[in-house]
């Protein structure tokens, strides 16, 4: 069963949310406190939504110094499947493990909504149950989504293929070229500004996010049958 | 050692957009203030700093602007004493 690491920071608040959609996608989903120092063996790690210290500094900016930070990156740097949903995404930014920042939407307006957007990439951990260039319905919870980076950066991330999700109809915080979702270049970091926590069955809403945490359940799945296969000499034929 | 105040100026990078700037910019407009030219919106930090010289106190700010204090990504800061 999957390992999911769901991180708690002092002003997290959709943590429980995180928890049990993963749970209900048959994940062993568990809460790490900000202040440990290990990840309990996790399999995948995730930041989730709120506002960690209160937004105080800039949103993500302190948290990213909280104890657990330092198993969180060097998870990522193993290769291990990081995600940060909004505010978790604002530290992964912060962090540096994830290239631009989150700024103050362009409106000035927290924004509480359903937005539409497209997956521009089933490549990563989380979004390989989904069909590419498929529009999903997403709630969007936030004051400070808007993505920016300097142009290289973002020349960088289209050239690679590294925007996993898209706003279309509308931009609705002024992010940079729509972006709602990026990953790293090693494509197992990834971050995304909507949360597909709040959309994992029809009673709530709809269930556009829960393939989210299908894709991070089989995804794990697969990595274990290949690292079965690879002790075995693929003499198995699993 | 003394204790140094320390006056940090964080702003938005000049090339970012600025929408709090602009809103600012806007209402000081529609107050009557035409000679206004353009307004930004950034944060002032006053820090305490043990150090044995202004210039160390300083460099002290410098190195927390770095770490925590600013975002290189979307921030320019500077950092002066303010009388020993």
């Amino acid at each position: 069963m999957t390992r999911v690491a769901v991180v708690v920071f002092p002003g997290s608040n959709c943590d429980a949310d995180t928890r049990d959609a993963a749970r209900a996608a048959g994940c062993d989903a568990y809460f790490v406190w900000h202040r440990d120092t290990g990840l309990a063996g996790a399999d995948v790690v995730v930041l989730p939504g709120g506002f960690s210290y209160g937004d105080y500094l800039r949103a993500g900016a302190i948290a990213r110094f909280s104890p657990v930070m330092a198993a969180v990156a060097a998870h990522a740097r193993a290769g291990g499947a990081v995600l940060g949903i909004c505010n978790g995404f604002q530290i992964l930014c912060e962090a540096g493990l994830l290239p631009g920042a989150l700024v103050r939407n362009l409106e000035l307006r927290f924004l509480s909504r359903p937005v539409r957007v497209r997956v521009e990439r089933t490549d990563t951990p989380f979004t390989t149950r989904y069909a590419a260039g498929e529009i999903l319905e997403l709630p969007v919870a936030h004051g400070d989504g808007r993505f920016v980076a300097d142009s290289r950066t973002l020349a960088e991330i289209e050239a690679e293929g590294r925007v996993v999700w898209r706003y279309v109809d509308e931009n609705p915080n002024g992010s940079t070229r729509a972006i709602a979702g990026i990953c790293n270049a090693g494509r197992n970091v990834v971050g995304i500004m909507p949360h597909p926590e709040r959309r994992v069955a029809a009673d709530c809403g709809g269930n556009d996010g829960a393939r989210l945490f299908l894709s991070m359940e089989a995804h794990h799945a697969m990595e274990r049958l290949d690292g079965v296969r690879a002790a075995d000499g693929g003499q198995r034929g699993l | 050692m003394s204790a140094y105040r320390v006056a940090v100026r964080v702003m938005p990078r000049g090339e970012l957009l600025d929408p709090q700037g602009q809103a600012v910019e806007h209402a000081l407009h529609a107050l009557g203030f035409a000679a206004l030219r353009s307004a930004h919106v950034g944060k002032h930090l006053v820090l305490e700093v043990d150090a044995p010289t202004p210039e160390a106190a300083v460099d002290q700010a410098r190195a927390m602007c770095e770490r925590l204090l600013a975002n290189p990504v979307t921030e320019d800061f500077t950092v002066a004493a303010e009388g020993a």
